[in-house]
C-alpha cells in the first residue's frame, strides 16, 4: 500500500507532529515501504491461527485495591516546565 | 409525517474503587489539584500500567447482573487522540474484546407495562484529567486527578422510544450500579453520566435515520429535556426537507438548546490497537460464577418481594424499589412501624413531595426512617389522626424536635375520649339547625356526603385533635337517631 503526501500530513496532524516540507518525501516512502512490507505478511495464509495480542504466553497480573502511593506533588511539579496554584500549565488549548 | 424516536444510551459509571485503574494513586472527590496522581496517571515514559483486581471484579458483577455474557478473555486498547488532559495521547479503554458482553435490563413504562432493553456491552476505560481554561497568563492549568480513574462505560441497543423511556433506562441502570455497589452513583459528582445517541425514522421504516450524539449529560432531568429538545430540532429540520448531519452536539442547560462541538474537539481517526503494556485478561467460569453467586437482591428481585411479602401493589413496588437508598429507607421505615402499606403511602406521599419541593433526593432527606416509623406508629395506636400527623412531619422535616415532644409542643394528641366527643357532636348538632333538617329532609343515600359538614365542625371545635373515625361514628349515629 503506498502512501501520498497528503496522507502523511493527516497522521502528521493527528500525532501533533510538525513535518517540513522537505521532509515530506521522506516520510512517504519510507512508511509506505513498511506498508508494503505488511502487505507482504498479509499475504501469509493465517486461517485457523489464533490473533496473538501479546507475544508472551501470560496473562494480566491483577493488583490488590490499595493506596501505594503518597502524594508527591512537589516532587513532580519540580520537574515541570510551568505550574501554578497546584495545576501544570500547558499551552492553551482553545475551546 | 408521524416518527419515529429512536434512542440508544451509552453510559459512564466511575467504579467505586480506592484507587486507579492502572496505578495505587487514591481517588478521592474534591482532593486539591494533582495530589492523587503517580508517574503512571502523568504518562511518564517508562512507567507501566498495572491492572486494579477491583475494577474488574466490579466489571464482571455488573455483567452478572445484567444477565449478560461475561467474556473470559478480554483486551485493553489504546484509543489515541490528542489532548493536555491525556498526557500520554491516548486513553486505555476495550475495543474489540470488552470485559461484558450482550445483557438486557427491565423497563417499567407508564402504562405499567415492562419493555426489555438491550445492552450491547460495558468496556472497561480510564478517566480524563481535567483542563481548567481559566486565564493562567495564557496557559490552560490541568489537573490529572480524575486521570486513571476507573470507568465503565455501558452501552445500550438503540431500544429506546422516548425520552421518557431514556429516563427511565438511566433510572434502572442506577438502581442497579448502587445496589450492587459498583458505584456511588452521585450523578452531581460526575460518577455517572450519559451520552445520548438519537434518530428519527417514519413511523414504519426499518431503516434508521441519521444520528446525533448527545455528550456529557449528566442529570435525569437533563437527559428528558436535552433528548426531546433535539428531537424538536431533528423534526424542524426534517420537516423543511433537510437531512440531519451526523454530528456531536452539546447540550446547553441554561439555554435549553443543544449545539454542534467544533470539529477540532472531534477528533474521530482513534487508531485503536490492542495496548502493548497490558497482557490479555483471562478470567474463568470459577471468577464469574463466585461473583454471581455473591451478588445482592437486584431492584426487580425487591420489587417483586415487596408485591410477595409486604403486599405493596406493583407499581408502588416499583417506584420504592427504584433506588437502593429509597428502598432501604422504606425497609428501615417498615421495621420500626410494621405496617408496610402505611410506610409506602408515607414514603410516597409526604416524603417524595417534600423532597420534590426542596428538590433533593433521599439520601439529604432529614427525616430519618426511626423517626417516620415512630410517626406512623403513633397514628396506628391513635395518639395522632392524619392532619396532627402531616403537622408532625412538617415539624420534623424542620428538625424541630422528636416525633412525641412535637406532638406535645402542638398539642396534637388526638382526643380519643368518647365523652369528650359525644359532647362536641351534640353541640354542633345543636347549633346547626339547619343543615340537621337539610340532613334529615335528604334522601339516605345523600346524607352520607352532608355528613362531611359536620365532620368539620366537630373537628373545628377540637382544633383538629379529635378521632375522625369516632367523630363520624358518632355524628352518624346520633343524627339518624333523630329521623
Amino acid at each position: 500500500m503506498a502512501l501520498e503526501n497528503a496522507d502523511i500530513e493527516k497522521i502528521a496532524i493527528l500525532a501533533r507532529l510538525q513535518v517540513t516540507p522537505n521532509e515530506m518525501n521522506d516520510y512517504t516512502n519510507s512508511i509506505s515501504s513498511i506498508l508494503s512490507l505488511i502487505d507482504q505478511m498479509q499475504q501469509v495464509d493465517t486461517n485457523g491461527i489464533a490473533p496473538l495480542s501479546n507475544p508472551h504466553d501470560a496473562t494480566q497480573r491483577l493488583r490488590e485495591d490499595t493506596v501505594t502511593c503518597d502524594d508527591q506533588r512537589e516532587a513532580f511539579m519540580a520537574i515541570a516546565p510551568a505550574t501554578q496554584d497546584g495545576l501544570y500549565l500547558v499551552p492553551q488549548v482553545l475551546d | 409525517m408521524t416518527w419515529e424516536i429512536v434512542i440508544g444510551l451509552e453510559i459512564h459509571v466511575q467504579l467505586a474503587t480506592k484507587t486507579k485503574l492502572f496505578s495505587g494513586a487514591k481517588i478521592g472527590f474534591g482532593a486539591a489539584p494533582n495530589t492523587q496522581t503517580t508517574l503512571v496517571d502523568l504518562g511518564m515514559p517508562g512507567a507501566l500500567p498495572v491492572f486494579n483486581e477491583a475494577a474488574l471484579r466490579m466489571a464482571v458483577t455488573f455483567g452478572t447482573a445484567i444477565d449478560a455474557q461475561v467474556c473470559k478473555h478480554s483486551v485493553f486498547a489504546r484509543k489515541n487522540y490528542f489532548y493536555p488532559d491525556s498526557p500520554k495521547g491516548y486513553q486505555t479503554s476495550q475495543m474489540d474484546h470488552p470485559i461484558v458482553g450482550l445483557g438486557h435490563l427491565d423497563i417499567q413504562l407508564d402504562d405499567g407495562t415492562t419493555k426489555r432493553i438491550g445492552v450491547t456491552r460495558a468496556h472497561l476505560e480510564e478517566d480524563a484529567g481535567k483542563s481548567l481554561h481559566q486565564d493562567y497568563d495564557g496557559m490552560t492549568g490541568i489537573d490529572l486527578n480524575r486521570s486513571s480513574t476507573p470507568l465503565l462505560e455501558i452501552v445500550s441497543e438503540p431500544d429506546m422510544r422516548s425520552a421518557k423511556e431514556a429516563v427511565a433506562y438511566m433510572r434502572k441502570m442506577h438502581a442497579i450500579v448502587t445496589t450492587i455497589g459498583i458505584s456511588d452513583g452521585n450523578m452531581a459528582e460526575g460518577s455517572m453520566r450519559c451520552d445520548a445517541n438519537v434518530s428519527l425514522r417514519p413511523k414504519g421504516q426499518e431503516k434508521l435515520g441519521t444520528r446525533t450524539e448527545l455528550k456529557n449529560i449528566n442529570s435525569f432531568k437533563f437527559i428528558e429535556r436535552a433528548i426531546n429538545i433535539e428531537v424538536e430540532r431533528q423534526i424542524d429540520i426534517l420537516e423543511d426537507g433537510g437531512k440531519i448531519v451526523q454530528e456531536t452536539r452539546l447540550y446547553d442547560a441554561d439555554k435549553n438548546e443543544t449545539r454542534p462541538m467544533r470539529s477540532k474537539e472531534e477528533a474521530n481517526d482513534y487508531r485503536y490497537f490492542p495496548c502493548p503494556d497490558l497482557l490479555p485478561i483471562e478470567i474463568d467460569d470459577a471468577y464469574i460464577d463466585a461473583i454471581r453467586h455473591s451478588l445482592p437482591e437486584l431492584p426487580d428481585q425487591r420489587s417483586a418481594r415487596f408485591v410477595s411479602t409486604l403486599g405493596l401493589s406493583e407499581y408502588d413496588a416499583a417506584v420504592l424499589s427504584a433506588s437502593r437508598n429509597l428502598a432501604d429507607y422504606f425497609e428501615a421505615v417498615v421495621d420500626v412501624c410494621d405496617d408496610a402499606k402505611l410506610s409506602a403511602n408515607w414514603v410516597m406521599g409526604e416524603v417524595a413531595k417534600y423532597m420534590n419541593q426542596n428538590n433533593i433526593e433521599i439520601e439529604q432527606n432529614p427525616v430519618s426512617a426511626s423517626h417516620l416509623g415512630q410517626l406512623i406508629c403513633r397514628i396506628k395506636d391513635d395518639t395522632i389522626n392524619g392532619k396532627g400527623a402531616k403537622t408532625v412531619f412538617d415539624g420534623l422535616w424542620n428538625q424541630t424536635g422528636e416525633v412525641d415532644e412535637i406532638i406535645a409542643a402542638r398539642g396534637l394528641k388526638q382526643v380519643n375520649d368518647v365523652f369528650a366527643i359525644d359532647a362536641m357532636v351534640d353541640e354542633v348538632i345543636a347549633n346547626n339547625p339547619k343543615q340537621v333538617a337539610q340532613y334529615l329532609a335528604a334522601q339516605e343515600d345523600k346524607r352520607g356526603k352532608m355528613l362531611g359538614f359536620f365532620m368539620g365542625q366537630v373537628m373545628k371545635a377540637s382544633k383538629g385533635s379529635a378521632n375522625p373515625g369516632q367523630v363520624n361514628g358518632l355524628l352518624a349515629k346520633k343524627l339518624n337517631a333523630l329521623c
